[in-house]
């Protein structure tokens, strides 16, 4: 029976298992691989999405409680129509290896819809769970900021 | 002189490659001109085999991984520079699998003469054994030698290209080409007429330039300037492709479970995993098993479905334990090295206080963000590979062994790494995914390992011990004396890469210790090598990574048993022996204004020598009223030569330190049944943002010679954190990870 799922504002009809999380969904079944697989235990942050603006671990929910429209990386601007903090991260030129930033960028977009003007330690708890190997910390700090500072 | 001569009539076992005696095996293999891998389609040109061009523009290859270390950019600026090409214009491909993109700086880092002080001749003898990495398809990236190998070679290229460019367009209209200018990817004549590149790319092509000239630093554009990435906006969009993102029409999804006693499978029965849904099929490894299904969690779901019948267990101990006890029992036999023998260090002088303490690290895991993965199809006769890797010629080889083909018939794809770390310098993820497409031929299959088979079949940092033993007086070290036991890495690495294993000392084991700048009176390093193979691999720095910690904490133990402040102390001995290393000091003391520190801190300093170039980090600790440390500041002073990139030298120092401060905080590996325990990032926890402390660098630049960045952060981070802990509280903590001894902020 297929499922259907709202991501990036399309409407897909998904024929999988109702208990396969969102992450296997957007990846292997819709190809959308700007979100991605790190730890499959919601530790890293890395398949961070949108569900209805909320950022939740992709690897945490099951396609068959999706509660609402779906937006990751990809819905979330392009290389010509950036959102302002991948404005942001290019500024700062946050990325190394680049491969956890999808999920750092969700998790920022969603703290500043929630909190327009966070301070540093509101910034500090809310990127608290998506990991960094290569130790970009200090400019994803200086990008949420500056994002902040420029709307 | 006749030290190095003495070494260099045996053979090396080193820490990152092998050099055999008798260079006369490739003196002809050398010098022939490898062939040029770019196969120009129609309307393109290669000029040679980094620089294509078509009707819309430049591309350059930069055959090295980019793995976050922003090697890519760096890469293809030496070209551009030369070529004066406009930074926006260019385009950066990996390119094939070469010999033509060997490692001309990899095998002459392995001479086991401290680096700092070589001689002119070391240092060409380091240069003219580098390119026998072009007889062992050395096309590596490690060691961080990607812009020491490039730095010139790459600039040439790009110069070369230029004067063929400048040469066709001067044979199209009849003038000399000294009279000619280049800019923005054109060549501009006397009269104003500018003939881009593009138009003259086809007419280029085989010109051998009469005359090239590298452009004098004065002259740079775009070297020493802080470039965008070249994979910035694609990182920052979800469009930058990694292995693990492959997408092939008709693809299938497999997943892992390799033996976890890392030994073999006899059989397996799959009738129950057949039947979950999307599973497609099951295969036996050999020493595993894969599930093939259309999606990668359905089939990781159907592994436990499979009943295995595990084989024969490894031949090495089943547990930390009993591996520590091995490693222990090394010292009991002969030293593989005595790479420094300074002075007598077996005399105490009269009146020095001796000072003595031991010393240990764990395992240790890459943990690479994006885990092992790689996608195969057996397509006919042709075996097609997308895998981001360190050594594609290794892979290729490997991957034609394995399908019983021939290397020729191997097309690899070498893609964006998640983090590399040294883990990507194995070969078995693309193994094995070849294994898994031969079972479904005709059919992509990208296998994916889940994060605990990662955790669990890394080649890991192998634990080391130290036992460390000085002596101070008045105020001044006059004798260090280390001796370090850890099982050799480079003996089975190399195993894997060439196929066998010089034998010989073992630099990496003493590396980071025997090597540093430090003038002591008596000074001698013995390495002992531990007869133990459990899976070992290269980890950002290798030896330095535990080797900084035993001798820059012990060093903080001399320096406070000598009643000397740790700066002072460290100024002295580096004073008359490299100054390089003195003016890092001076630096860092300048930014962290050392002697002002403020109140309820602990500070701690680091030096560490690595890949060529001298580092010195501090680092500023509180301790809240629950106990908990907190990282406060970080400041970092690193001489590199030159700046190449400073925007990306900084982050590459920056980073290399939180690799090392996660290790040193909280990472460790340890085996029970040779499993390693810690499966996934909850139980091995790398520094998160919140701990994270605001960090100052500073570029230096006023050594001769052109030093690694990548790894050269790593080294002193731990015994920076420690050393500042110990200022802190007293506590003087000689074992990683430290959070066995304290509690850290979260």
């Amino acid at each position: 029976m297929a499922t259907t799922l709202t991501v990036n504002g399309t409407e897909h009809a998904i024929d999988l298992p109702d208990d396969v999380p969102l992450l296997w969904v957007l990846r292997d079944a819709l190809s959308l691989t700007g979100t991605k697989y790190g730890c499959g235990v919601a530790a890293c942050g890395a398949c961070t999405v949108q569900i209805e603006g909320q950022a939740v671990r992709s690897c945490q929910v099951a396609l068959g409680d999706v509660w609402g429209a779906v937006t990751t990386i990809e819905g979330l601007g392009t290389p010509a129509a950036l959102h302002r903090l991948q404005a942001a991260w290019i500024e700062h030129q946050v990325a190394q290896c680049g491969y956890c930033q999808s999920g750092q960028i969700m998790q920022a977009a969603s703290l500043l819809a929630e909190n327009p003007a966070p301070t540093d330690d509101e910034i500090d708890a809310a990127m608290a769970g998506n990991l960094c190997r290569c130790g970009t910390y200090p400019r994803i700090r200086a990008a949420i900021k500056s994002a902040v500072e420029g709307a | 002189m006749s030290r190095i001569g003495k070494i260099a009539r045996r053979s090396f076992l080193i820490g990152s490659a092998a050099i055999v005696g008798g260079v006369a095996l490739g003196v002809y293999m050398v010098s022939r001109p490898a062939p040029n891998p770019l196969r120009p389609a129609e309307g393109e040109t290669a000029l040679n085999a980094f620089v294509m061009i078509d009707g819309s523009g430049v591309t350059l290859v930069a055959p090295r991984a980019e793995m976050g270390q922003g090697t890519h950019t760096t890469w293809a600026a030496l070209i551009a520079e030369e070529m004066d090409l406009q930074w926006e214009q260019v385009r950066v491909i990996h390119g094939p699998a070469a010999k033509a993109y060997y490692n001309s700086a990899l095998l002459g880092e392995g001479l086991p003469n401290k680096g700092y002080d070589a001689s002119a001749f070391q240092h060409n003898l380091g240069e003219a054994l580098g390119h026998l990495g072009k007889v062992f398809d050395m096309q590596v990236t490690g060691g961080s030698t990607a812009m020491k190998d490039g730095y010139e070679r790459m600039r040439v290229v790009g110069a070369t290209a230029r004067e063929m460019l400048k040469e066709a367009a001067a044979r199209r209209l009849g003038v000399d080409t000294r009279d000619l200018l280049t800019e923005a990817g054109a060549v501009i004549a006397p009269d104003g007429t500018t003939l881009p590149y593009t138009e003259l790319a086809a007419d280029a092509a085989g010109i051998e330039p009469r005359h090239v000239e590298l452009r004098p630093r004065e002259q740079w554009r775009l070297l020493g300037t802080t470039l965008p990435r070249i994979d910035m906006v694609a990182k920052s969009t979800g469009t930058a492709q990694f292995g693990i993102d492959t997408r092939l029409p008709g693809m299938r999804f497999a997943a892992l479970r390799m033996a976890p006693h890392g030994g073999t499978l006899r059989t397996l029965r799959d009738r129950e995993a057949l039947k979950r849904p999307g599973v497609e099929k099951v295969v036996n490894l050999g020493d595993g098993y894969a599930v093939i299904a259309t999606n990668t969690w359905l089939a990781q779901q159907a592994l436990d479905a499979v009943e295995a019948d595990w084989g024969d267990a490894p031949d090495y101990p089943a547990t930390t334990e009993a591996l520590v006890e091995r490693i222990a029992a090394a010292f009991d036999d002969d030293p593989n090295s005595t790479l420094r023998d300074d002075g007598d260090a077996d005399t105490l002088p009269n009146g020095a206080t001796e000072v003595t303490a031991d010393y240990s690290v764990p395992f240790l895991a890459h943990a690479t963000m994006e885990p092992m993965n790689a996608t195969a199809w057996l397509d006919g006769g042709t075996l097609r590979l997308w895998c981001g890797n360190q050594a594609p010629a290794f892979v290729v080889k490997n991957c034609a062994d394995e399908a019983g083909i021939d290397e020729a018939d191997v097309d690899l794809t070498t893609t964006l790494m998640g983090g590399g770390f040294g883990r990507r310098g194995e070969v078995d993820y693309a193994v094995i995914a070849t294994r898994v497409a031969k079972a479904m031929p005709g059919t992509p299959v990208n296998v994916t390992w889940s994060r605990e088979e990662d955790m669990t079949r890394d080649f890991y940092r192998p634990a080391t011990l130290a036992r460390m033993r000085g002596a101070v007086q008045d105020g001044r070290a006059v004798l260090l004396d280390a001796s370090i036991a850890s099982p050799s890495i480079a003996e089975q690495a190399l195993k894997r890469w060439v196929g066998f294993t010089p034998s010989g000392p073992d630099r990496g084991i003493v590396d980071g210790a025997f090597n540093q700048p430090y003038g002591i009176p008596s000074f001698r390093v013995r390495g002992y090598k531990a007869g133990i193979a459990p899976p070992l691999g290269f980890w950002r720095s290798v030896g330095n990574s535990m080797n900084a910690f035993f001798m820059e904490s012990f060093i903080d133990e001399m320096a406070h048993a000598a009643g000397a402040d740790p700066m002072a102390f460290r100024k002295t001995l580096t004073l008359d022996e490299w100054e390089p290393a003195l003016n890092v000091l001076e630096a860092v003391e300048e930014m962290c204004d050392w002697a002002n520190k403020p109140e309820s801190t602990g500070r701690g300093l680091a030096f560490c020598y690595s890949f060529g170039t001298p580092v010195a980090m501090v680092i500023d600790v509180t301790q809240d009223e629950g106990g908990a440390i907190r990282l406060t500041n970080a400041w970092i002073a690193a001489d590199p030569g030159v700046a190449l990139d400073p925007g990306n030298i900084e982050a590459q120092l920056t980073g290399g330190m939180v690799y090392g401060l996660s290790a040193a905080m909280n990472e460790e590996i340890t085996f029970a049944g040779h499993r390693a325990e810690q499966t996934n990032f909850p139980d091995y926890e790398p520094l998160r943002l919140p701990q994270m402390p605001p960090v100052a660098v500073r570029i230096v630049e006023t050594q001769r010679r052109l030093g690694g960045i990548g790894e050269v952060g790593t080294p002193p981070a731990a015994p920076a954190l420690a050393n500042a802990i110990f200022d802190l509280t007293g506590q003087r903590i000689r074992s990683l990870p430290l959070r066995k001894a304290v509690s850290f902020y979260a």
